[in-house]
């Protein structure tokens, strides 16, 4: 597997800390599915209410690697910002680096992601930065320091999948040494095992294990669908054909249609 | 003198960003902060000085997808 920053993770699933039922069912379901990293945000702390320590009491013991995110900056001085306090938190380099450009789809300002990577890698951050299938702005982003890629399935939160597999193959095949992570958009278990095939390196998703009916179990549901396209991927599956062709040998074969 | 703490109007008596932390109740929590958008870190709160109408944003680890 390859490493993100010199990092080698244990399991290919990056999962968010947002929008769980509870936090108990939050701890479970990092269990079931066996992340190996959780996304963190910052937010606005009141002074009497201590939400973020006991958050981040829950989110020590799940013993995973701690991936802050600059979620909902909208400029390069907003994201640069977040991310100076998020090294601060969380005692980390890592930046899920998130520069939002249209507010309907949270497609990321790729101008401004290009713009602050280059800030923030020059500064030592390692950037992962969320970005869009686009071969482009992907070079670019290599060049202003990433050595990691976050190309989206599809909008966050949509659950819609992978929405241009054209271009994720293309993004692979071009960089096929960089660490590569499908970020938003998953729905499904097979959405994840999708993108393990198509040869990704992990896959970031919340919503889709959060709002299930019954998130445990979809969190397992991941954990087995990330383990299926890995090995898949691994085990170099057969080329697809145009036409038929018979799996069962037809030497032998009885003749039995004698009139 | 009057501030601005996570968009609410606060009076405060301080005028290091240290104390004013710990005035406002912030000193033991974990929060990182930011005046007028610009990081400062906890090394640098007690060499920042504060005045009237300036912005404060405390924040601390919460969810994140």
């Amino acid at each position: 597997m390859k490493k993100f920053y010199g990092v080698e993770i244990d399991s290919p699933l990056m999962l968010g800390t947002a929008q769980y039922p509870s936090p108990s069912i939050l701890i479970s379901c990092f269990k079931k599915s066996k992340a190996s990293v959780a996304t963190v945000s910052l937010r606005r702390e009141s002074s009497t209410s201590n939400s973020g320590k006991e958050f981040w009491s829950i989110i020590k013991k799940l013993n995973v690697h701690i991936l802050p995110n600059t979620a909902g900056c909208h400029s390069v001085k907003e994201a640069v910002t977040t991310a100076h306090m998020a090294r601060e938190i969380f005692n980390t380099k890592w930046i899920k680096l998130e520069v939002i450009g249209e507010e309907d789809t949270l497609q990321p300002d790729v101008f401004g992601l290009v713009e602050a990577s280059k800030i923030l890698s020059d500064e030592g951050f390692e950037v992962f930065p969320y970005t869009t299938e686009d071969l482009v702005v992907a070079e670019k982003l290599l060049n202003s320091g990433c050595k990691v890629l976050m190309p989206w399935g599809s909008p966050i939160g949509s659950g819609q999948g992978l929405n241009n597999v054209f271009g994720l193959k293309a993004l692979r095949s071009h960089f096929p040494e960089i660490p590569m992570v499908i970020d938003a958009g998953i729905g499904l278990p097979s959405h994840a095992t999708k993108a393990m095939e198509l040869g990704f390196d992990a896959v970031l998703l919340n919503t889709a294990v959060a709002k299930a009916g019954d998130p445990i179990m979809m969190a397992e549901a991941f954990s087995y669908a990330i383990l299926s396209g890995l090995l898949g991927k691994k085990a170099d599956p057969m080329e697809p054909r145009d036409m038929a062709v018979p799996s069962t040998p037809i030497f032998g074969k009885a003749l039995l249609d004698d009139d | 003198m009057n501030i601005i703490v996570n968009g609410e109007y606060k009076n405060i008596s301080s005028v290091n960003m240290k104390e004013a932390m710990s005035e406002l109740g912030y000193e033991k929590l974990k929060c990182a902060t930011a005046l007028n958008s610009k990081f400062v870190s906890v090394e640098d709160r007690n060499f920042t000085t504060l005045k009237e109408g300036d912005k404060i944003e405390v924040l601390s680890p919460q969810q994140g997808g």
